[in-house]
């Protein structure tokens, strides 16, 4: 088989005009996988944890398809949180939440000799991780991974309080109620908000200023899908070095590009024909 | 099975009640103070359940895993360890190991029903879990195969123990193997249950699967000795020329298990001051709160006290391996506790900066906690004593019992039966033959 010459040097550029928005969409798929922003899920949860399908090797593939649909996840946006406490009181009230115990906290991060601030505020709560250390301990398969929306859940009644899960967990995310005879956890307020039809958490809707954003990472159009596959900042998860794919993204999120990115306002391109 | 005609007491070394009425007035008050105190501690745990734990507990939610489960394990990790060493006489043969085993089988099983008495009262539901553990297995879980394990593991030290008592060498053998195998399963997992918790790098890893079974063989020397030379006190009929050298051989094969335990606890200590997730747990046993415990007893009554006297009794003198021993077992006890709650001691967040979590966390067993775990502990002492009674010092050789149709056989010393025409050879070897 021969391949035809082709003169490069002849060929006319056609301008960035022409390109479709699926082909900007596939260059920039092929430029996250070789750049490693999804890391074939190592880091972020975007593998599946049952099925070697959506698992890309090598990071030659880009990862389309997520675990789970909807994909419940949060994204946390460091810097607006402002210690406000609305969304600890929200979610103890929503899950009746007993005063011994909590399923979400904000943690406080000082510094000293910084220009801009020096203090940080770092809302956590269940990561309702892939890879769920906890769903792993557990001996009776009282806390397991929701098998459609990814949320890791509780059975109480087969819940022995052996604690096992409390210690396993990277984010000391659980902790034993009484009233109900189990260990509780934040479930993405899915008994008492999402199960009834409400599409926010408790705790995402009392955030006054949208530090905590909740959503589906399958669909495009959803914030945390938006935050997350986007390039200009960077977004972390809490203990990677754990490996257990956790569904809570951190970043900064005061930046201007991210404003951008959720008015809807895609990449801006530079047409060299045109200057 | 062989001499149905001899009364069952007889065949078993079994005296019964009739022994207890015979023993001195300070025996039974002994006796008497830990069936009080297992009393008071199963009142008190009880209450604790009524009124929920996380009332009298001091348990927390970062320090989840306490005293109880300290005690816990100090219980499985004697037991096993009891299983380990008895083993080496009675399932593989070395006869220097054989007179011990009876005590060491029946201890075993005691210090095992201890560990569930203690395990019951950290359990939140205990009664959720015989059935969920049933019809919802989690494979996976360590905690699941911890139930399992040491359930399958009491069922064969149970029935060992049956054997043993029976004479049935070989099916007493056979049973042990399973035991030991299932035993040793059971306690590397318990080692897994810590070991494979990410977030815990002072448990996490394959040392403390591999730590805890030497460990376990360790205590279970020491252990043996314990309750030997205490026996020996007790009655000192029970001392004969086997049994001294059965000490003796398990004096030395304990002085070598402590020697390997110090090499293991010193490498753990030097590798954590270097490993930035550990070094502050690891600072906080050498120079802070848990020092005491760390050096004191750990260290001191735990490893170094014990392998002075126990090399310088050379195996002979009793009272001061009873001394070594008996403070060895209090040393093990704090080595399990400075385990299980430094464990926990660094929060899940310390890596992050936060200031919720710079510090260690604290933790303080309550009056609940300590009292449940001394109601296990009661248990086994009581039932030592008992046992030691009514079981008749767990003999295997004693001329005056002796019974009609039996005769101690020159191999392993315990009392054989010689079915009807048979000789004391084919006795022997029919006693004895291989599975």
């Amino acid at each position: 088989m021969t391949f035809p010459k082709i003169d490069l040097n002849k060929l006319k550029n056609e301008g960035t005009e022409s390109v479709t928005i699926k082909e900007r969409r596939n260059f920039l798929k092929l430029g996250f996988a070789i750049t490693g922003v999804y890391a074939s899920g190592k880091i972020l949860s975007l593998s599946s944890t049952f099925s070697g399908v959506a698992y890309a090797s090598g990071g030659s593939d880009f990862v389309e398809k997520y675990p789970y649909n909807p994909h419940y996840s949060m994204v946390i946006r460091q810097s607006l949180c402002i210690d406000c406490e609305k969304c600890v009181e929200a979610c103890n009230k929503t899950n009746h939440v007993p005063e011994y115990g909590y399923r979400t906290r904000i943690l406080t991060r000082k510094y000293q000799g910084q220009l801009d601030k020096q203090v940080e505020f770092i809302p956590v709560l269940c990561n309702h991780c892939n890879d769920a250390p906890c769903v792993r301990a557990c001996p009776t398969k009282a806390t397991y991974k929701d098998p459609v929306t990814g949320i890791v859940r509780m059975e109480s009644k087969k819940c022995i309080g052996c604690k096992t899960c409390m210690l396993a967990c990277p984010y000391d995310a659980r902790y034993f109620n009484a009233g109900r005879h189990a260990i509780d956890k934040c479930d993405f307020c899915w008994e008492e908000r999402l199960s009834k039809g409400e599409t926010q958490t408790g705790c995402s809707s009392a955030c006054p200023t949208g530090a905590r954003t909740f959503g589906n990472l399958t669909d495009p159009e959803n914030i945390v899908f938006k935050l997350v596959h986007q390039l200009e900042e960077s977004v972390w998860v809490l203990r990677p070095e754990d490996g257990t794919k956790p569904n809570i993204f951190y970043m900064k999120g005061n930046m201007v590009s991210v404003d951008n990115i959720l008015k809807g306002q895609k990449f801006i391109y530079s047409d060299p024909a045109k200057s | 099975m062989t001499g149905s005609m001899v009364n069952i007491s007889k065949r078993w070394g079994y005296h019964g009640i009739d022994a207890l009425k015979k023993a001195s007035p300070g025996y039974l008050m002994l006796m008497g103070a830990f069936a009080l105190l297992a009393l008071a501690g199963v009142s008190v745990g009880l209450h604790g359940m009524v009124v929920g734990y996380h009332h009298v507990y001091g348990v927390s939610r970062e320090i989840s895993w306490g005293i109880l489960i300290s005690a816990y394990v100090f219980c499985v990790v004697t037991s096993t360890g009891l299983c380990i060493i008895s083993s080496i006489g009675h399932v593989f043969g070395g006869e220097a190991f054989m007179p011990i085993a009876k005590r060491a089988v029946f201890m075993s099983i005691i210090f095992m029903l201890g560990g569930f008495c203690i395990i019951f009262f950290d359990i939140e539901n205990p009664f959720r879990m015989a059935i969920y553990n049933v019809i919802s297995p989690n494979l996976s879980s360590n905690m699941w195969w911890m139930g399992t394990l040491y359930g399958a593991y009491l069922v064969f030290m149970i029935i060992e123990y049956y054997f043993l008592l029976e004479q049935n060498h070989s099916l007493s053998r056979l049973m042990g193997f399973f035991g030991l195998v299932v035993g040793i399963a059971a306690h590397s997992n318990l080692g897994a249950v810590f070991g494979m918790l990410h977030g815990r790098p002072f448990w996490y890893g394959p040392y403390l699967p591999i730590y805890f079974i030497f460990s376990a063989a360790m205590s279970g020397g020491c252990a043996i000795m314990f309750v030997s030379t205490l026996a020996w006190k007790i009655n000192p009929e029970i001392m004969n020329q086997r049994m001294e050298r059965a000490i003796k051989a398990v004096c030395q094969v304990t002085i070598f298990l402590i020697s390997t335990i110090m090499f293991f606890t010193i490498w753990k200590i030097v590798t954590g001051m270097v490993s930035h997730d550990k070094s502050l747990v690891i600072m906080s046993l050498v120079t802070g709160d848990y020092a005491i415990n760390f050096w004191c007893f750990e260290i001191f009554l735990g490893m170094v006290l014990p392998l002075f006297l126990l090399l310088r009794s050379r195996g002979n003198n009793f009272n001061m391996i009873m001394w070594a021993t008996g403070l060895m077992m209090v040393g093990i006890f704090f080595m399990r506790y400075d385990i299980v709650i430094p464990g926990q001691m660094i929060s899940v967040y310390h890596s992050l900066g936060v200031e919720e979590a710079l510090d260690i966390i604290k933790y303080t067993p309550s009056f609940h906690e300590i009292m449940a775990a001394l109601f296990g502990l009661s248990v086994i002492c009581f039932a030592y004593f008992a046992g030691e009674k009514m079981l008749n010092g767990h003999q295997l050789e004693k001329h005056e019992i002796v019974p009609e149709g039996g005769y101690i056989c020159p191999g392993c010393g315990a009392i054989h039966f010689m079915e009807e025409g048979e000789t004391v050879e084919d006795a022997m070897k029919r006693h004895h033959k291989i599975w």
